[in-house]
């Protein structure tokens, strides 16, 4: 039960503000998921180098990790961003394993850094510097959780895969059923969030060779309850309603960005928002904007 | 007719809620008397805020200049509530009497469970609108979401362009009226003859909200209750 | 050829899994392909309230002495937001119970049972009644799915609003009136048509979840300038979870109705099968505030199977503010009394078990819209029932609360029971007697 904004880019001169348009979107959402916050951002890449971001305890030392492994690192609060090469991946995660237990790997990809934590989302925000935070794309989440513990953990966005998070608003019914398949298949769900189950889900099927727009098809079929889906990949983002659709959902597009919110507060800061093209999701519909397209 | 009369726009009393909240305006709003000389509001910055303008019971006009959030006007009596802009989800919801003109799109739920008065929206309305409405009079000039009028006790939806899925689910006695295509019927709602007296009703609603003339009353078709879920029964069993 | 005359027999023998109540109803259910809907609240044997005993004062522990050393009783409800609090003089209020599934002398003896000791007594779905208003000194009105007779007037003159998510009959079902009781006067409220089986929603038409929820309860607030105090039901299911978005939702007040809690009319499949009992349910949502840091700021009711002041108490000692009573109030009115027994017989029914209360039959002359059977009940007589019964719960309660030599019925801790049974020691997280294990206690709640 949450506040989702999304933000995707189409004039690259707005790169820059990124970060800052969709701290004031999340900052409006803190009604909506008082309990924590996160975000997605698709900043710059460089090619042939992996971007892992790290999670540690509050106060954990990053640069002296960074030593340690031998990897500069980015700390920002209780995360830290590390670009290796893909062959140096695996060595750095079992370095890390071992001189830094205690810190995750919580998101990898080309482009996407992942921040969450629990506390008021404009706080959150706050402390990661988000303002501050250029890319294309973007996808954020404030928490009110409902069956599962504030934890940071339990905190959105889901990345189960490589450049690919999840924010969730609603309540699935059938998560546990689901999360019990995809540990047959080998997927280990972390969490008790439901939410981490639908990333995992879509993860597996893009795995299976889906594209994204399929594995939001067949979340359909196999994913029962309420959700409102906005899911990032490194070229774009992807919202998916359920078919009876209650969570609110409101989506903004001019020349220049497409924005997701759940209340059109959250979209009512954007620049040129008084002549956007405001809609609604439609039930089961899958949405998808690319920058590849 | 009293909702044609405009009361004078010069005299209007203006809030800015980008500098007064929201409780301060509803709170005035509220202490209105119905032979108030303060009949024209003019409210700016709304920036999609809930609950606007919402429980008024006075004679009075509140025009909003932007986007407004969950339920504004909701449970209106007597007052006119203009929205220039888009209405968030639950607008006019529960309405009793007035006249509540949303010049942008409606989100889910328009109207829901209204009693009474008139709800015009300039664009589409999204999902369940006028759901569980009971004698509230709801235009839409675009189209209409799934599972719009979903039992739906009295009053009428009419709608200019298409009706989404499960139009008029469970539905009791609403009157529906739906000019373009309809995506499917819901459960005990069937397409019913329209009659001269259907077409004198929807006229009257049309007037109501300005556009006698403007449409083709023949354009229309009429959906109403089945009345096979009136009662409980074996064979309907696949409807429950 | 063998004599079978003097061979013993095997006495006939009936099955406990297909006993003869289940064997009537897949006849019943062959026959008509209906499910069977009925009134009241859940009737097999589940761990209740009398699975838990409480340990009186002796020598670690002084008791007050009764009637002389004060115990007091009073509740304040909705302190967290609202301007004008509740203030009751008993811990026990009357449920919501609507017209239309009551009569207006049922609804009104309600009222004036309550009213004479100074507690409040709640709509239903349905709307308010003038009778209703009328004879009751605090009404609180429950906002529903359905939304029936739903209006801001009536939202303005009650003393309390309650947003209705669920109730313990039927958590996830939405309300049932059949046609029998659909009157003139029913239908009109209602907007139906007359003598129809009405359908109730089980979701509110305009919200879903507990982060809309919270604007919901900014509108009812801001419609009604921040007043009154705001409760929210829930029938218990998940009552943890349920308890923690409420209050994260804005609410003033919880009230959690435990599977024992009736209703005027649900499928029986879902009454004995959907909830969990109210001694379950206390101790999760007493666990949620504790956990948020609200207990005892926003208040808990709990309600579902009250009967007597020792089930009041132990609902206070495991933490709730107050509790509520609805089926124990229509049997103090007069339900299901033995001395309609002829006219229960000709219903095929005995008193006691009368529960068809849906078909509007009732001899009682409360769950019923007939103007014949309606005169049965004199309201000024049954409110006079109900306030005797209200007195004696809360003297029952004192009396245990002195005991454990309390001033306040609400210094009641759940250190001063212990559980009879290991089931009720688990659910309720108290010891067993006798011992100091709590069974799960390393459990979540």
């Amino acid at each position: 039960m949450c506040g989702i904004v999304g933000l995707f880019l189409k004039n690259p001169k707005l790169e820059p503000e990124l970060g800052a348009m969709l701290a004031q979107m999340l900052d409006v959402m803190c009604d909506r998921g008082p309990d924590s916050a996160g975000f997605a951002v698709y900043g710059s890449g460089t090619p042939g180098l992996v971007k892992l971001t790290l999670r540690g305890p509050a106060g954990t030392d990053f640069a002296k990790i960074g030593t340690a492994i031998g990897h500069p690192v980015m700390p920002r609060d209780t995360h830290a961003v590390l670009s290796v090469s893909a062959s140096e991946e695996a060595g750095v995660r079992a370095a890390l394993a071992r001189i830094a237990p205690e810190v995750r790997v919580v998101g990898t990809g080309s482009r996407m850094e992942l921040y969450k934590e629990v506390g008021l989302p404009a706080d959150v925000a706050r402390r990661f510097g988000l303002e501050g935070m250029s890319g294309t794309h973007a996808i954020g989440h404030t928490r009110m959780a409902t069956e599962s513990a504030v934890t940071t953990d339990g905190a959105h966005p889901f990345s189960t895969g490589p450049d690919q998070c999840l924010v969730h608003n609603g309540s699935l019914s059938n998560h546990a059923g689901v999360r019990r398949q995809l540990a047959r298949e080998g997927v280990r769900v972390n969490t008790e969030n439901d939410s981490e189950v639908a990333a995992a889900y879509l993860t597996y099927r893009i795995a299976q060779g889906d594209t994204l727009g399929e594995a939001l098809t067949h979340s359909l079929d196999d994913l029962d309850g309420f959700y409102t889906f906005v899911v990032g990949t490194e070229s774009g983002f992807g919202v998916l309603r359920d078919p009876i659709a209650c969570k609110p959902a409101v989506m903004a597009e001019t020349d220049d960005y497409v924005a997701f919110g759940s209340e059109y507060r959250a979209l009512a800061g954007l620049p040129g928002i008084s002549s956007a093209r405001l809609f609604e999701p439609e039930p089961a519909k899958v949405y998808f904007w690319d920058r590849a397209a | 007719m009293r909702l044609a009369l405009t009361p004078a726009v010069e005299a209007a009393v203006t809030v800015d809620l980008a500098s007064s909240s929201l409780r301060e305006l509803n709170a005035a709003l509220h202490k209105l008397a119905p032979d108030t000389t303060e009949a024209y509001w003019k409210i700016a910055n709304p920036a999609g805020r809930h609950a606007l303008a919402a429980g008024l019971d006075a004679p009075v006009t509140v025009e909003i200049d932007g986007p407004v959030g969950y339920y504004c006007a909701g449970m209106n009596k007597q007052a006119r509530v203009i929205v220039n802009g888009n209405a968030g989800v639950g607008v006019g919801e529960n309405m009793m009497s007035g006249f509540i003109h949303v010049k942008g799109d409606a989100s889910q739920s328009a109207g829901a469970t209204g009693n009474g008065g008139l709800l015009v929206i300039d664009g589409n309305a999204s999902a369940r609108c006028g759901i569980s409405m009971k004698g509230i009079d709801i235009v839409v000039k675009g189209s209409v979401g799934h599972l719009s009028a979903f039992m739906g006790q009295a009053g009428t939806l009419t709608v200019l362009g298409d009706a989404g899925e499960a139009l008029g689910d469970s539905l009791y006695e609403a009157k529906l009226f739906v000019r373009g295509s309809v995506a499917g019927l819901g459960a005990d709602c069937v397409e019913k003859e329209m009659r001269e007296e259907h077409k004198a009703l929807l006229a009257a609603k049309l007037e109501a909200a300005g556009l006698l003339g403007a449409v083709d009353i023949g354009e229309f078709r009429r959906y109403g209750s089945a009345r096979t879920l009136y009662h409980f029964h074996v064979d309907n069993v696949s409807n429950y | 050829m063998t004599d079978m005359t003097n061979t013993p027999r095997t006495k006939p023998r009936l099955s406990a899994t297909f006993d003869e109540y289940t064997l009537s109803e897949i006849r019943r259910a062959a026959a008509t392909g209906i499910y069977d809907i009925r009134g009241a609240g859940a009737k097999r044997k589940l761990p209740h309230f009398d699975d838990l005993l409480f340990l009186g004062a002796s020598m670690s522990r002084y008791p007050l002495e009764g009637y002389r050393e004060k115990c007091s009783t009073e509740v304040l409800l909705g302190t967290r937001f609202a301007k004008k609090p509740i203030a009751l003089k008993i811990p026990i209020t009357i449920a919501g119970m609507s017209f239309g599934s009551l009569s207006a002398n049922a609804k009104e003896a309600l009222g004036r049972g309550a009213s004479a000791m100074g507690t409040s007594t709640t709509t239903g779905d349905g709307g308010m009644t003038n009778e209703e208003r009328g004879h009751s000194q605090t009404l609180v009105y429950q906002y529903l799915p359905s939304r029936y007779g739903m209006n801001p007037d009536d939202l303005k003159r009650a003393d309390a609003i309650e947003v209705v998510v669920g109730q313990g009959a039927k958590p996830g079902g939405g309300g049932m009136l059949l046609g029998q009781k659909i009157t003139e006067r029913v239908a009109k409220m209602r907007t139906l048509p007359v003598g129809i089986d009405q359908r109730s929603a089980c979701r509110h038409p305009d919200w879903t979840g507990p982060d809309d929820l919270e604007i919901k309860i900014e509108e009812l607030r801001e419609i009604t300038d921040w007043e009154k105090p705001i409760y929210v039901k829930v029938g218990a299911a998940r009552p943890y979870y349920d308890t923690a978005l409420a209050v994260k939702s804005g609410a003033d007040v919880v009230v959690v109705d435990g599977m024992q809690g009736g209703t005027a009319a649900t499928q029986e499949v879902f009454i004995e099968n959907v909830g969990i009992p109210t001694i379950a349910a206390v101790h999760q949502a007493v666990k949620a505030l504790q956990d948020l840091g609200m207990h005892r700021k926003v208040q808990l009711i709990v309600s579902g199977g009250i009967r007597n002041g020792a089930d009041v108490a132990k609902a206070l000692a495991l933490g709730a503010d107050a509790v509520a009573i609805g089926t124990a109030a229509l049997v103090a009115l007069g339900d299901n009394d033995p001395r309609y027994q002829a006219d229960y017989e000709a219903l095929g029914t005995t008193a006691g078990a009368y529960d068809d209360w849906h078909e509007g039959r009732d001899p009682a002359g409360i769950t019923t819209q007939d103007p014949e059977l309606m005169k049965r009940l004199d309201p000024v007589a049954a409110g006079r029932r109900l306030a005797n019964y209200l007195a004696v719960l809360t003297l029952e309660c004192q009396t245990i609360a002195r005991a454990c030599g309390k001033s306040h019925v609400h210094n009641l801790e759940p250190e001063d029971l212990a559980a009879l049974t290991i089931e009720a020691a688990a659910m309720a997280n108290v010891p067993l007697a006798g011992t100091d294990w709590i069974p799960g206690r390393n459990g979540r709640f």
